[in-house]
């Protein structure tokens, strides 16, 4: 009962600070409403008894992601006037159909669940015992993660490499291209 | 009826208490760091209000709540208004997790991920300085909370990878059993890791802009940093977001790496008669022992150039740090 309260609170404070993130006037009130948001759902998953995932939550989203947010948006002119070639109606058209997309997806994954139950991934493994996980989620996410799911796991974080180098290359080709700018025009 | 008592009155009560302990503690710490300074430079300090000066402590903030509150006209109200909050919640919220003694009247929460927990909510600290400098519409300001924001992203990339060569060592992230597995093994990790010791405690001064990494207030280039346009109570609550960081650093070093509560040298018998004084007297004593350091520090060097930090932190400590790491883990598979 209580549970279900807490639920449906944040589950709304969730949506409307959603709602507010994309229709504040302010690109930093927006990302102050994301910020809000990330800290609901962590609190959403502090209930759902994922401590781990909650933490990981607050310091990869709220602490790491949108503090760089908020850098780009303080360092970017935003009062400039919209491109004027470009179909502002064309960029709804795509939103439109990216939302939709997701969620035929979330509906899905909710068809899926109803009729297939919650999958297996959370009730198999274990450190070999009768009573596999005794200490807590961090432990039960990490031997799941290096198990059942390792090549998910693995590929995800090669993913995060090829980015970082793609950084890494992209900043090193701009400072290149401002070096050779101020060789003056030789080539 | 006892249920009640003991998910609501209790730890109601136990936050009252540590929260007032807290706030007590930074005023202090004001005039503690004030004194010493004095005393460094050859002078006395605050001597005027009581014996010793001691309780300009007290007065310090009744000036402060007193003062006019100005809300310059062209910054953005609700976020000059919201930064200062933003800046405090999360240096008192830590508090929650953190153990004072063993038993658990000495703390509020038993996390299981405590440490993790601490490293998220100071994570959120940053963007008090962020919104601060940027809400109030100055360029000075500005200046800082960008410099704030690039610097604490980037120790907090040397002081996480450190942390996590120390949770190797310890195989828990629960700030208790941290420091039941140095009274275990009769060592503070202070001996054990003191590479990780030395890159959190240097880690920890940038992340609370303290001197010598005190760049995002540095009044000779940027008037009062990102809170030049504050004053009064919405400056004060930076201040004491400031000061009960370092108090916050402080117990974190003193439990990952100083045995917490623990009596010096836990795991010699001679010195027992030690466990006279309690737990939490120990563990006060030694986090004001590094509350010294920093002042310590901050009378002694001058200050970085901000060159000079970004390359401290991105060169020589998180390499040191992912060094010390893999050492560490070769160490925890071989021995």
């Amino acid at each position: 009962m209580v549970d279900a309260l807490v639920f449906w609170v944040l589950a709304t404070a969730i949506l409307g600070l959603g709602i507010a993130v994309v229709s504040a006037r302010s690109a930093v009130h927006s990302v102050l409403f994301l910020v809000m948001n990330f800290l609901l759902v962590a609190i959403l998953y502090v209930t759902l008894a994922a401590e781990f995932v909650a933490v990981i939550q607050v310091l990869v989203y709220a602490g790491g992601i949108v503090v760089l947010y908020l850098f780009v948006v303080m360092l970017v002119n935003l009062k400039k006037e919209p491109e004027r070639f470009s179909d502002p109606r064309r960029a709804a058209r795509t939103g439109l159909v990216l939302a939709g997309a997701v969620l035929a997806e979330l509906v899905g994954i909710a068809v899926v669940v109803a009729y297939r139950g919650t999958g297996t991934a959370v009730t198999t493994g274990g450190l070999g015992s009768d009573t596999p996980y005794a200490t807590g989620n961090t432990e039960q996410l990490g031997w799941v993660l290096y198990t059942n799911y390792l090549i998910p796991f693995e590929l995800a974080s090669m993913l995060l490499l090829v980015a970082m180098i793609g950084a890494i290359v992209l900043a090193k080709r701009q400072l290149g291209a401002t070096r050779g700018a101020d060789e003056g025009s030789g080539e | 009826m006892d249920a009640f008592l003991e998910t609501f009155v209790t730890p109601l009560l136990k936050i009252a208490i540590l929260l007032n302990a807290v706030l007590v503690a930074v005023t202090f710490l004001v005039l503690m760091e004030r004194k010493v300074i004095a005393w460094a430079q050859s002078r006395l300090g605050p001597m005027r209000v009581g014996p010793y000066g001691i309780l300009q402590a007290i007065v310090d903030p009744i000036k402060l709540i007193l003062k006019e509150d100005i809300t310059p006209r062209k910054v953005d109200r609700y976020v000059f208004t919201l930064a200062p909050i933003m800046s405090l919640v999360p240096a008192l919220v830590v508090w929650s997790v953190v153990p004072f003694g063993p038993d658990p009247l000495y703390y509020i929460s038993d996390v299981n991920v405590g440490l993790l927990f601490i490293i998220a909510v100071t994570s959120i600290g940053v963007y008090g300085i962020i919104l601060g400098g940027w809400a109030s519409n100055s360029k000075y300001p500005l200046l800082a909370s960008l410099r704030a924001s690039a610097q604490l992203i980037s120790y907090e990339i040397a002081v996480t990878m450190t942390l996590v060569s120390v949770i190797l060592t310890t195989g828990t992230l629960n700030l208790i059993e941290i420091v039941e597995a140095q009274r275990d093994s009769g060592l503070w990790f202070a001996f054990i890791q003191p590479v990780a010791l030395v890159l959190i405690f240097i880690g920890g001064l940038a992340e609370t802009n303290r001197a010598p990494f005190d760049l995002p207030e540095a009044e000779t280039e940027l008037t009062g940093g990102f809170h030049t346009e504050y004053s009064g109570m919405r400056f004060s609550l930076f201040f004491l977001a400031e000061y009960a960081n370092m108090i916050v650093i402080s117990a974190i070093v003193v439990v990952m790496f100083f045995g917490g509560w623990l009596r010096p040298f836990p795991g010699i018998e001679a010195l027992a008669f030690l466990d006279f004084v309690p737990p939490w007297i120990w563990f006060t004593g030694k986090v004001f022992l590094f509350l010294y350091v920093f002042i310590w520090i901050r009378a002694t060097l001058p200050r970085y150039r901000y060159d000079q930090l970004m390359a401290l932190g991105w060169k020589v400590l998180i390499p040191v740090a992912i060094a010390n790491l893999v050492v560490t883990g070769v160490l925890k598979v071989l021995l």
